[in-house]
């Protein structure tokens, strides 16, 4: 692992953090509406995954999807844009927080129906597969997809067709406030995995070489023709569900212990213990992100509103 | 010209596209050693071999799923439900994603496929296998519904819509799978959204779609011995509409009865009439427009009970008398 590599990690795993802070902030300022689904917490899982795809990889993911959007290269300020509404947003301002996508950067977006991204997951990897290419397809989902019958029939269906795609639970210990034990009879999501036939195994989600490690190993997998993998990252989400969750189901003392693991801490104190690199260079980094966000929202506060026209813009194609 | 059934026009579409275009194929259950619950691709797998004719395992809404996934990376997929009745399956895939994933992404993706589905009553199906629901998805901007009554309109409509750029809703009737008729044997692509006179006429206007345009054809005939000249007019397809050879036919007429199987609660015909009212053809009219559409009833297995659970050929001609008549 190269000293650039864990830098570009600590980045993206500060740029996600502070990214979601300030989507917050704006969101109480009115400048975001709808709803706000944030990733802090669970920012290794997308940073050490998307790091070991390969260009020509699919990514699709559910509807907290910020930290996707970002490690797949999308800029900062198009993703702003979006959620302030505005026409120069990644998806023009007409899909907003929950459906981010970039097709150039083979990132399929963020979808909003629990589950129904995974199907289309298959799909994307059927395609692949029929033209004999090399490139596999990460799907992200949380814990609470897995009791849907899209997760059951798109696991299925991977197996039996032994497509090239990479199932990524994203165990954030709720479905909405909902705790796994509560809503899940196997509550080793894994084991429901096996029950299709993919090789499954549990990650430590707040830990971003492990991260990395599985997911490189699970692609390689795939690669070799050994069909579709699966892993269940086991993570914490510190925030809400959404914006102005009452959060009721958990204690806070659970909330404490999980952020003692918090993933950027994790590699902050190896990249320190480990001597590759310094505070000073971690500071100048965390500038350069904050720097990066003003200059985002500034972008998306100056861009314009869609106009009337786009209203019936994009529902066909025409001819 | 060469006649053939209304079932070998649809496979002759797929496999002439098929042959044209390799990102062309064919998904669902039951599609490939089988050849499809009523034949519709039989003898294709032997043709294109599983990599192109896939049989799924019962998934309506993965492999609806699967498909616009494929979509989505260029690939041009005809995926098969092998009954209409189980699209509620496979409607969220279609409605909330294949429909909606183009607006949503601000015109970046792109989801070109065709969804073929069986439809409609008349085989002693029962409840689960004989509905006619295209007009849940006829409500859904995004997606396209197409209803063929012939052989040559299936062969033209699904070469279209297999070359069209978006979400095809393509509804087959199975009654009509055996009907024969003159069809090209070349390709040829009849444009989606592009309303078609069956027959010509004075007295009145028939809207009728998919199975119901033989059976007004056939009432047209007893109708003309009576001296009620009708005009037949079919849609085609339902989304988009082809409005104006409607209105047209409406102003020359004065009078206009919609049929259809589908049953008449939020049904198509609603659309159809409230299409006519709105339009100039209102100042046209000399009497209601009227609806004669499925019963309001779920369809029942019994023969007689089914026969009467959706219009046949002397309601139309009944409910045409009646119109001309005066007496609605």
């Amino acid at each position: 692992m190269s000293n650039e590599m864990y830098l570009e990690w600590y980045r993206q795993l500060v740029m996600i953090r502070r990214f979601e802070q300030k989507s917050s902030e704006m969101y109480q300022l009115g400048k975001i509406g709808g709803f706000l689904h944030l990733y802090i917490g669970q920012e290794a899982i997308a940073v050490g995954s998307v790091a070991a795809r390969q260009e020509n990889d699919h990514v699709i993911t559910a509807y907290r999807d910020h930290a996707h959007a970002l490690v797949v290269g999308i800029e900062p300020k198009l993703i702003m844009a979006e959620m302030f509404g505005k026409v120069t947003g990644v998806s023009k301002g007409k899909g907003g927080s929950m459906h981010l996508a970039d097709v150039n950067r083979r990132f399929w977006g963020g979808y909003a129906v629990v589950g129904g991204h995974l199907p289309l997951a298959t799909g994307l990897a059927l395609a692949e597969q029929y033209k004999h290419t090399d490139s596999a397809t990460l799907c992200y989902f949380g814990d609470g997809s897995t009791n849907i019958g899209y997760f059951h029939e798109s696991l299925n269906l991977a197996g039996t067709w032994q497509l090239p795609v990479l199932f990524i639970c994203e165990n954030n210990q709720y479905g909405m406030g909902t705790a796994v034990a509560r809503a899940s009879a196997v509550t080793a999501i894994v084991d429901k995995a096996k029950a299709y036939g993919l090789p499954a195994s549990q990650v430590d989600g707040m830990n971003v070489m492990k991260v990395y490690e599985a997911t490189q190993k699970a692609l390689a997998a795939i690669r070799a023709g050994e069909g579709p993998q699966f892993l269940e990252m086991i993570t914490y989400r510190f925030e809400g569900h959404s914006m102005g969750d009452p959060l009721r189901y958990r204690s806070s003392e659970e909330v404490e212990k999980w952020r003692e693991d918090d993933p950027i801490g994790i590699l902050e104190r190896h990249l320190l213990s480990e001597k590759l690199a310094d505070k000073a260079t971690l500071e100048q980094i965390d500038k350069s992100v904050e720097q990066e966000l003003e200059a985002a929202v500034k972008f998306a506060e100056e861009s314009p509103l869609p106009s009337a026209d786009d209203l019936f813009a994009h529902i066909y194609v025409e001819a | 010209m060469r006649e053939i059934t209304y079932l070998e026009a649809v496979r002759e579409a797929m496999t002439q596209e098929m042959e044209r275009d390799e990102k062309v194929f064919l998904i669902g259950e039951d599609v490939g050693q089988y050849g499809g619950a009523f034949g519709a691709s039989f003898g294709m797998l032997e043709k294109f071999g599983p990599d192109r004719i896939l049989d799924t395992p019962i998934t309506e809404l993965g492999l609806t799923g699967a498909a616009t996934g494929a979509a989505l990376v260029g690939m041009r997929p005809i995926a098969e439900i092998m009954f209409m009745d189980f699209l509620t399956l496979a409607s969220e895939q279609l409605v909330n994603q294949a429909a909606k994933l183009r607006f949503m992404f601000g015109g970046r993706a792109t989801v070109p496929m065709v969804l073929r589905t069986p439809a409609g009553s008349g085989t002693g199906a029962a409840e689960h296998h004989s509905q006619s629901l295209e007009n849940w998805f006829a409500h859904i901007p995004g997606l396209k519904v197409v209803m063929p009554s012939t052989p040559y309109d299936a062969k033209g409509l699904l070469i279209s819509s297999i070359r069209d750029n978006n979400a095809v809703v393509f509804v087959e009737h199975k009654l009509l799978y055996k009907t024969k008729g003159p069809v090209p044997e070349e390709p040829y692509a009849i444009p989606l959204g592009q309303a078609d006179v069956k027959r010509e006429g004075k007295d009145l206007t028939i809207v009728a779609t998919s199975v119901m345009v033989s059976r007004a054809l056939e009432a047209a005939k007893t109708l003309a011995e009576e001296g009620i000249d009708v005009e037949i007019v079919d849609p085609r397809t339902i989304r988009p509409l082809d409005a104006e050879p409607i209105i047209q036919s409406v102003i020359k007429t004065g009078r206009v009865l919609i049929v259809h199987e589908a049953v008449k609660m939020g049904g198509y015909g609603g659309e159809l009439a409230a299409t006519i009212a709105e339009s100039r053809a209102f100042g046209y009219l000399d009497a209601p427009i009227v609806r004669l559409a499925g019963r309001d009833i779920p369809i029942p297995y019994n023969r007689t009970l089914e026969l009467s659970a959706v219009p046949q050929v002397p309601d139309i001609i009944a409910k045409a008398r009646e119109i001309v008549q005066g007496k609605v």
